[in-house]
């Protein structure tokens, strides 16, 4: 029994996640706060025939995992803000090639080097704006270290799904905080492994040619056919081309992909809004203090409940319209200036009925801070 | 259980925070409660007044940090300085007599307890005074029972210095009944 409940960092439950869903290739370069993947795969991943590698920045992890996910392998990288911004360039070559990968970034405050041991949540926009051009992504977060398996395990499957990057975004809170972790049985949790293509050594194989579903199917890099891969807008044949045609039905195929799967790829958590006229929506570790200020103010008899958002992107706004259009007070509680406040604000009719509940000092926001912002926004002072 | 929120604090070396992860170890993984553990991070932790903190409940235990402590341990008068008053009003404060002068001023149990003396004239070795101060906490508050403790010591610790841990948590352990 003891060997399947762990009590760990969340850091170490993304790794435990990344393991079970497949795991075989990391590289990384280390960063504060999310050096612990780092440092618990370097035992972990060798242990079992996988490999690791500490590159010399994060650019070259990002580009690394990228060429060993393309030979067939299940890869991950794991940094923090100013490493995320240093991978951006290549975030949109995986997006553009249509490679699965998984990037976890363990947020801190920013800008730029910011405060490397403070807990933050500002990088939600970067995470799908960061790169450059219209494309589509996914983000996922989790408030606590069962989630964090469970996402982190979801991320692989939807990067392989829909040959795409995900993005875990993780915050200093979660990641550092230690807690309990039961170990699902292998097979608990579905394992979503690559759609490789059927055709044959020696028959043209079309590396960009989509399915009916919208899915391609891959050629092991290396392996039995020769294709090309680029960043640069390309033919089924994987070659450039500036075909007005082939631009347009390429990024469209690129953003429909995830967009048109959103409903899917949503994922959240409800608790108590069956009846609440105040809805708390939040992720991550913040998600935590605004569930312990639901549960109190319930017992005085308020009627307020949460939506704690787990897919950040595509935003899951059918989602936050479904539980938000009818509350009198649609609070996002979030430790940045209002980065999902501003999605959300977008996703009901009425954006006067939506407010910030937030804090951007480094300081993880406390139930009271919720309470007090609760009481001003209902004008009963604090 | 009533839910019991604690902060270890002391200064970096001292294995505060070690105690603390072991506690909440030994709570999660050998008794079936809940537990989360937390500790102020940061260039400031190294050296200065360190913190950790640990909530044990038979619930879930949803915002992680601790505020206001049922227990508060200190162990160095720089902790005790920055810390004493965050107490909860009836809660129990555990300082170390060589280290700590305390001011008698909050509305606590206070225990001032030789832990760091016992350790050195029965042990002699300072590296287990985190371990005599756990078995102090549980002997004052009986939130684990020594033998958890001593399973998740045994998971982490290197077998040659198992008997000097354990010898170090009854020397805490007797301490603490002794001043409950």
């Amino acid at each position: 029994m003891t060997r399947r409940i762990k009590f760990i960092q969340g850091n170490e439950a993304c790794v435990e996640g990344a393991l079970y869903a497949g795991l075989e290739f990391f590289a990384g370069y280390p960063i504060t706060p999310s050096t612990e993947i780092m440092e618990h795969l370097s035992k972990r991943l060798p242990a079992i025939g996988g490999k690791f590698i500490q590159m010399e920045d994060e650019i070259a992890s990002m580009c690394a995992i990228i060429g060993a996910s393309l030979t067939g392998q299940k890869v991950l990288t794991a940094t923090s803000g100013p490493g995320f911004s240093l991978k951006q360039e290549a975030l949109g070559y995986a997006v553009m090639a249509e490679i699965p990968c998984v990037i976890v970034n363990v947020q801190r405050g920013g800008p730029s080097t910011g405060v490397p041991t403070h807990v933050s949540q500002g990088d939600v926009m970067q995470a799908r704006w960061g790169t450059h051009g219209d494309h589509s992504l996914v983000t996922l977060t989790a408030s606590n270290h069962q989630d964090v398996f469970a996402m982190t395990v979801e991320a692989f499957n939807i990067a392989e799904t829909f040959r795409t990057p995900v993005i875990l975004l993780f915050d200093e809170v979660v990641g550092h905080m230690r807690e309990r972790l039961e170990i699902p049985e292998p097979g608990e949790i579905p394992i979503v492994n690559r759609l490789r293509t059927a055709v044959h050594d020696g028959v043209d194989y079309h590396p960009y040619l989509p399915r009916e579903d919208g899915r391609l199917p891959m050629s092991d890099f290396g392996g039995v056919h020769r294709y090309n891969v680029t960043g640069l807008v390309h033919d089924m044949w994987g070659f450039p081309s500036d075909n007005p045609k082939i631009i347009h039905g390429l990024l469209r195929h690129l953003v429909d992909k995830i967009e048109n799967n959103a409903s899917h790829i949503a994922m959240y958590k409800t608790f108590y809004l069956e009846d609440a006229d105040t809805v708390l929506v939040s992720f991550g570790s913040a998600a935590r203090s605004a569930l312990h200020i639901v549960k109190s103010l319930r017992k005085r008899g308020e009627k307020i409940g949460l939506l704690e958002l787990q897919t950040l992107w595509p935003f899951p706004a059918d989602i936050v319209r479904r539980y938000c259009n009818k509350a009198s007070y649609t609070v996002v509680v979030e430790m940045n200036m209002g980065q999902v406040c501003q999605m959300v604000k977008t996703a009901v009719d009425h954006r006067e009925r939506v407010f910030l509940a937030n804090r951007i000092d480094g300081v993880f926001i406390t139930p009271t801070d919720i309470k007090n912002i609760l009481r001003l926004i209902k004008g009963r002072g604090v | 259980m009533e839910r019991c929120r604690m902060v270890f604090s002391g200064s970096g070396g001292q294995g505060v925070i070690t105690a603390a992860i072991i506690l909440a170890e030994a709570a999660v993984l050998y008794e079936d409660l809940t537990a989360v553990q937390t500790q102020a991070y940061g260039a400031a932790a190294r050296g200065g007044a360190t913190r950790s903190d640990v909530i044990i409940s038979d619930t879930v235990i949803d915002f992680p940090k601790v505020i206001q402590p049922n227990v508060l341990v200190c162990l160095t008068q720089e902790a005790y300085n920055k810390f004493f008053d965050i107490i909860r009003p009836g809660g129990l404060l555990l300082t170390d007599t060589r280290y700590v002068k305390s001011q008698l001023k909050v509305d606590a149990r206070q225990r001032e307890l030789p832990m760091y003396q016992t350790v050195m004239e029965k042990i002699g070795k300072p590296i287990v005074f985190n371990i005599c101060m756990l078995g102090a906490v549980i002997g004052l508050t009986n939130l684990v029972a020594q033998e958890s403790i001593m399973k998740a010591l045994k998971d982490r610790i290197p077998k040659n210095f198992l008997d000097m841990n354990r010898d170090a948590l009854a020397l805490g352990l007797e301490l603490g009944k002794n001043s409950q």
